[in-house]
């Protein structure tokens, strides 16, 4: 039963889909594929509240709320940010980030 | 939960109302006619201004989530008159430009979007409301820095802006979720009795503090700020360096006063070095700009150092010296921008080298850029030197000399970079300098506005008793 696995285990898949999230963000040159490396980042954090929650601190809700509201204010990032990407586009005609330099230094 | 409890949140209420209201006249409205909204939004964001000086009540509500203190309620009402400055300079940017014309009110929906949701954030007393408030003031701002469709500029800028401060959230969520393992708890009350600095709670610290500091641009996290603020129409420039960092200074500063103060002697290390980086690494890189945004940029990256140093000088004299500089530094920012907006508009031009002769040909616009420039670099009589005095005075008091000496060097390099502007519109000679400018009335209000507070900020002596006051009984 997954009441076998102890908390540890979560929280070291959360701390990883955090870091390949970094890591995505980091070295992706294709603008869509940093978002969703960042919303990879972000939704890492909600997982791990909510391991925290249900593991650490049983008694409250907090955590789960927290990754609740979490979720929603990481799709209203994603709508402003593919609204800005197609702006992008239509500017440059390509989502890749080296391109997109018109300003450096 | 009452009637009565509502009431705390009068101001975050009345900046609803009038978000809804700009939503039903930007309906209402034909196309040809969005020009009036700009008159509305201004006349009912004067209303809001003039109402967030009327005695308010101070209290939690919604089981002490929402806090309503006098001080910030005192940093609403400075935001308020940052924000309605930003409107008045924005008017003429509206109308001029043929593209932007049916999309006026976006433009004051989004600024009060981004306002409501740093209310919220000044007014939080769960790390949750913060982060619900730091997101929905980021995610508007980002909109509004990509507000001009057909330029590439504009376009990128919001870009970076809404791709880092997408990472910056998720840097900071993860701290949060950190402190929240080591706490079991996100509210602030809670969170400070039980944090005891536990490896974990530090380290989750670390993480929170560098995504906040993403939000104010402290250097090392300080990259996006030249670009976006290059790239974004100058009026949200100035929105973005000046209510967006005041806030989330503000912020900042009452976390580490009320929640970490356990650990002070931990977060004034991290601030001792951080603020010494930021100060020198955003003057040097000043000295070397061309373009006035860009200018700009570095400088308040700069500015936001020596803000730090006020917050190291500790909860009471610390926070009074942060909220008057604030108070200083937005209407020095706000003239500043504000020129480089009518030259802008009027010319098309902004590199510094435009500057050239701007004297002759508009001896009033750049009278007043000077007092802003003195006022940034802290020149006696302007109430600048008031706001670094006493920024020195407060970390001098907790013994940091070291950190002062550094300050006062730093001073003198901007002074340097901020002579040079002058020099270029007062020395230097120029065959094709800017014509003379014919700004609108609301442009010349808030001009003359920001020229007004920044002669007599400094000589108001009970000014800055009652910011000492509210700072004290925080």
């Amino acid at each position: 039963m997954i009441s076998n696995i102890p908390a540890l285990h979560f929280l070291i898949v959360g701390s990883l889909m955090f870091f390949i999230g970094v890591y995505g963000f980091l070295t992706r040159k294709n603008i869509i594929a940093m978002l969703l490396s960042a919303e990879l980042m972000i939704n890492a954090v909600a997982f791990n509240f909510a391991i925290l929650n249900r593991y650490v601190f049983p008694v409250h809700l907090e955590g789960y709320f927290f990754s609740l509201f979490i979720i929603a204010v990481a799709a209203a990032d994603a709508a402003v940010a593919i609204a800005i990407i197609i702006n992008i586009y239509r500017n440059f005609d390509t989502i890749e980030v080296e391109e997109v330099d018109d300003m450096k230094y | 939960m009452s009637w009565d409890q509502l009431l705390f949140m009068r101001h975050e209420i009345i900046l609803i109302i009038l978000m809804l209201v700009m939503i039903i006249a930007n309906l209402l409205t034909k196309d040809e006619n969005k020009e009036k909204l700009i008159h509305l939004a201004s006349i009912l964001f004067f209303a809001n201004l003039i109402a967030g000086f009327l005695p308010a009540r101070y209290g939690s509500a919604f089981g002490s989530m929402f806090v309503a203190n006098q001080s910030g309620i005192m940093m609403k009402n400075i935001l308020n008159i940052a924000t309605f400055i930003v409107i008045l300079q924005s008017g003429e940017w509206l109308k001029k430009e043929i593209e932007n014309k049916p999309r006026i009110a976006d433009f004051f929906i989004l600024i009060l979007a981004s306002l409501i949701g740093m209310f919220f954030m000044i007014s939080s007393g769960h790390f949750l409301m913060l982060f619900i408030g730091l997101e929905l003031a980021t995610i508007p701002v980002a909109a509004l820095a990509a507000f001009e469709q057909g330029k590439r500029k504009s376009a990128e800028a919001g870009v970076k802006l809404i791709l880092l401060s997408t990472f910056s959230a998720a840097i900071m969520l993860f701290g949060l979720g950190m402190i929240y393992g080591s706490t079991g708890s996100m509210y602030f009350n809670e969170v400070l009795t039980n944090f005891n600095g536990s490896a974990l709670g530090m380290l989750g610290f670390v993480f929170f503090f560098s995504g906040l500091a993403f939000k104010i641009s402290i250097v090392p996290f300080h990259l996006w700020t030249a670009d976006v603020y290059e790239g974004a129409p100058v009026n949200v420039t100035s929105y973005l360096s000046v209510v967006s960092k005041a806030a989330a200074l503000y912020i900042l500063m009452v976390v580490f006063y009320t929640v970490f103060i356990n650990i002070s002697a931990s977060w004034t290390e991290i601030l001792y070095i951080v603020s010494i980086l930021t100060m020198t690494l955003g003057n040097l890189f000043a000295i070397r700009q061309k373009n006035i945004k860009r200018f700009m940029a570095f400088s308040s990256i700069a500015q936001a150092g020596f803000i730090l140093l006020g917050i190291i000088g500790g909860a009471g004299m610390g926070m009074t010296v942060v909220m008057y500089f604030i108070l200083i530094y937005v209407f020095s920012n706000l003239a500043v921008f504000g020129i480089a907006t009518s030259v802008y508009r009027h010319s098309g031009k902004e590199k510094i080298r435009d500057l050239d002769g701007f004297y002759q040909t508009n001896p009033r616009l750049s009278l007043i850029m000077m007092l802003a420039l003195f006022s940034l670099a802290g020149i006696p009589p302007v109430a600048g030197f008031f706001g670094k005095f006493f920024l020195f005075t407060a970390a001098a008091s907790k013994g940091y000399f070291w950190l002062v000496l550094i300050a006062v060097l730093n001073a003198t390099i901007y002074l340097y970079y901020y002579l040079m502007v002058v020099k270029a519109m007062f020395i230097n000679q120029s065959d094709e300098a800017i014509d003379t400018i014919q700004s609108d009335f609301p442009m010349r209000l808030s001009l003359a506005l920001c020229a007004i507070a920044l002669i007599a900020i400094g000589f108001i002596g009970p000014l800055y008793e009652w910011i000492n006051n509210v700072a004290t009984a925080f």
